[in-house]
């Protein structure tokens, strides 16, 4: 079974429809997804080649329950370790692995759960990416924030007690500039000790440049390694161009970010390879740059406003544990978050195994975290939501739930320097 | 026995444990200090750059000495600022000198640790520098202005013991400030092997935040501790080597 993505809004004008319906079901209509648009930076790397050949060749169905007992017997995982842990077989052995993988985490971050919040600025999108809910076809309620209103959102968000930020925008350069994001991790860094980006992919003078605007770590969902199937998935826009995608982080960490976070989007695609992939760029990068802090991401697909049928298939609960539990056995000291989009049961259970980071106190819309967490109804506008949240536990919620499973929430474990 | 204390910057202690924090909840500092019977807890100072409710620096006792560390610095300019902050934090004037560009084994970089050493020393830090295990490295340190060296003993968190012993030896037999053996210590029998060795103190974290009963395994390393330095202090026996020794001397042919 596969989604079904493509909805039509009534509120398209015929022009509109007609493009999109060309760009949905002619592939030729639509620009070479490996080719860099003007003003993308090219940038000299083998990271790229490295981890593709190894997605490539990488056939779970080989693997069997001696190679997973294998690598649950090593001290330390390698590369065909992690392939094995990933692969069907291991599914049988998923007790095991967890026990591993919670000894791993506890050796590495004791009993330390951080916690942080992300903060949506703008929801303008150029992109035609089928499966989200700011994709530019979409008919939803757009909104930019101004300064004043972002400043707002900030001190809403800091008096609950968060001290860790992740600023998003959509991903519109025309709608919201660098120097609009920019401005607004000055004004982060007034109310937070930990600025962080999840914005659309820039040059590495553009992450210099917001790097000394106050933020630190950037995150950059690939949504799928698989270009071929990337291409179906994301019809037009900047976001297409999938090589300049893959290069975000690397160009991150040369414009002076400390850390750099990966992900695939499960469900898009053959979740194993993705997971694979997402890992072993993780590990290619930090082997080149064995200064730069790498997280690990680990969303599945969820339902958005005008598809509520959007669903991660066939990556249930036991094969995204599987995934996380490999993610960490394979970079024991990589920081694993798991979002909002996961129930709480699910988070509760897996910071116990080997997530590091969660949200709390989350809103994937525009302008409405007064109202979100006060109750109170604002006058002003808001935007919608990228994607439906399951768990929508507070700080204070989550921070107490944390610390009843005898573990350490922090607040903040991080300096600008 | 009675007067053995460890002397570090010109400050003694009794206790030859020193607490690391931070990787367990914050309500256990408490317990732990007085199990392990530490007069010493290392804080990362990133970690006290927080709100006042959550502030770690709370929930340390007065009567400890704050070590604060530079952990998150990745070259001597960053530790230097980082420590600055830890005395405008009130932290006092220790600082542990981490200073690592490796994120996945999270080893020092002995280089930058000498080079910030020597300004910290300058500046009136009691400068306690976590370092890989080299001679050379540390006589640099010694002459950097260091209080202590603190030597590795394996990877940070890995449990492993005394991986790199031998080493960690000659430091003990060449340097004549306190050595400290810092990080990969996962068990009382490893730190009371260090302990026999003439090491001056031991510095643990993981192995008490990932032990099932924090405060018994404080109690359990303060013992081993306790135990490994009565054992340098009284003279380790001889330890025979494999295989009798020959009962008619070699030397009985000698005729004068």
């Amino acid at each position: 079974m596969e989604n079904q993505f493509l909805i039509d809004s009534d509120k398209l004008s015929p022009a509109a429809l007609e493009k999109k319906h060309r760009l949905e079901n002619d592939p030729s209509s639509r620009t070479n997804h490996m080719e860099y648009m003007e003003g993308m930076e090219v940038i000299k790397s083998d990271v790229r080649e490295k981890v593709m050949a190894q997605m490539k060749s990488y056939d779970y169905n080989k693997y069997t329950a001696k190679d997973v007992k294998a690598a649950l017997e090593h001290e330390s995982c390698t590369a065909e370790d992690f392939k094995a842990l990933l692969s069907p077989a291991a599914e049988p052995f998923l007790e095991q692995i967890a026990q591993k993988a919670r000894l791993e985490t506890s050796k590495h971050f004791g009993n330390t759960v951080y916690l942080f919040t992300p903060l949506y600025i703008a929801n303008y999108c150029e992109n035609y990416c089928v499966y989200c809910g700011f994709n530019c076809y979409n008919k939803i309620s757009r909104m930019k924030l101004n300064f004043e209103q972002i400043e707002h959102e900030m001190k809403v968000i800091a008096e609950s007690g968060m001290e860790e930020i992740l600023i998003l925008t959509g991903e519109s350069r025309s709608m919201s500039s660098v120097e609009y994001i920019g401005e607004a991790c000055k004004l982060a860094r007034k109310y937070f000790r930990m600025v962080g980006l999840e914005i659309y992919p820039v040059n590495t003078d553009e992450y210099r440049y917001l790097h000394e605007c106050g933020a630190d770590y950037v995150t950059v969902f690939q949504e799928t390694y698989d270009a071929e199937k990337y291409e179906t998935l994301h019809l037009a826009g900047h976001k297409r161009v999938w090589p300049y995608r893959f290069d975000a982080q690397e160009r991150a960490l040369m414009g002076g970010m400390r850390g750099v976070a990966f992900s695939a989007l499960l469900g898009l695609s053959d979740f194993r390879k993705d997971a694979l992939a997402t890992g072993l760029h993780a590990y290619f990068l930090q082997r080149k740059y064995p200064h730069a802090e790498i997280s690990l991401s680990c969303p599945r697909l969820r339902p958005i406003i005008n598809n509520d049928k959007i669903s991660p298939l066939d990556v249930h609960e036991t094969q995204l544990c599987q995934i996380i539990c490999a993610y960490r056995i394979f970079m024991p000291f990589a920081g694993i978050t798991v979002s909002s989009r996961e129930s709480a049961q699910f988070r509760n259970g897996i910071v116990k195994i080997a997530a590091t980071k969660v949200s709390a106190g989350v809103s994937t819309g525009i302008g409405d975290h007064e109202s979100k967490y006060s109750g109170k109804q604002q006058d002003s506008l808001q935007g919608d939501e990228q994607f439906e949240i399951d768990d929508s536990r507070s700080l204070e919620k989550m921070y107490s739930d944390i610390s009843g499973e005898g573990l350490q929430p922090v607040l903040n474990d991080y300096l600008y320097v | 026995m009675d007067n053995d204390k460890l002397v570090i910057g010109g400050h003694e202690f009794e206790s030859r444990f020193i607490l690391g924090s931070g990787k367990y909840s914050l309500s256990l500092i408490d317990a732990a200090i007085k199990y392990a019977g530490a007069q010493i807890i290392t804080l990362a100072v990133r970690r006290a750059n927080t709100a006042d409710e959550e502030n770690i620096l709370d929930f340390i006792p007065e009567n400890v000495t704050l070590l604060p560390n530079t952990s998150g610095a990745r070259n001597a300019k960053e530790a230097v600022r980082i420590a600055r902050l830890a005395r405008e934090l009130g932290c006092g004037n220790f600082v542990k000198v981490e200073i690592m560009r490796d994120s996945k084994y999270l080893l020092p970089d002995n280089a930058e640790t000498i080079k910030a050493t020597e300004i910290l020393a300058n500046e009136g830090f009691v400068v306690m520098p976590y370092m890989y295990p080299d001679l050379n490295v540390a006589r640099d340190l010694v002459n950097a202005g260091a209080a202590t060296i603190m030597p590795l003993a394996s990877p940070i968190g890995s449990n492993k013991g005394l991986a790199t012993k031998e080493f960690i030896q000659i430091l003990i037999d060449e340097i004549d400030l306190p050595i400290i053996v810092d990080a990969g210590i996962g068990k009382p029998s490893q730190a009371c092997e260090a302990m026999e060795m003439g090491a001056a103190a031991i510095m643990a974290n993981t192995a008490l935040a990932t032990a099932g009963d924090l405060p018994l395994m404080a109690d359990a390393f303060r013992h081993a501790i306790e135990a490994g330095r009565k054992a340098y202090l009284s003279g380790l026996g001889r330890v025979l080597t494999r295989g009798a020794s020959a009962s008619d001397p070699l030397t009985g042919f000698l005729r004068n």
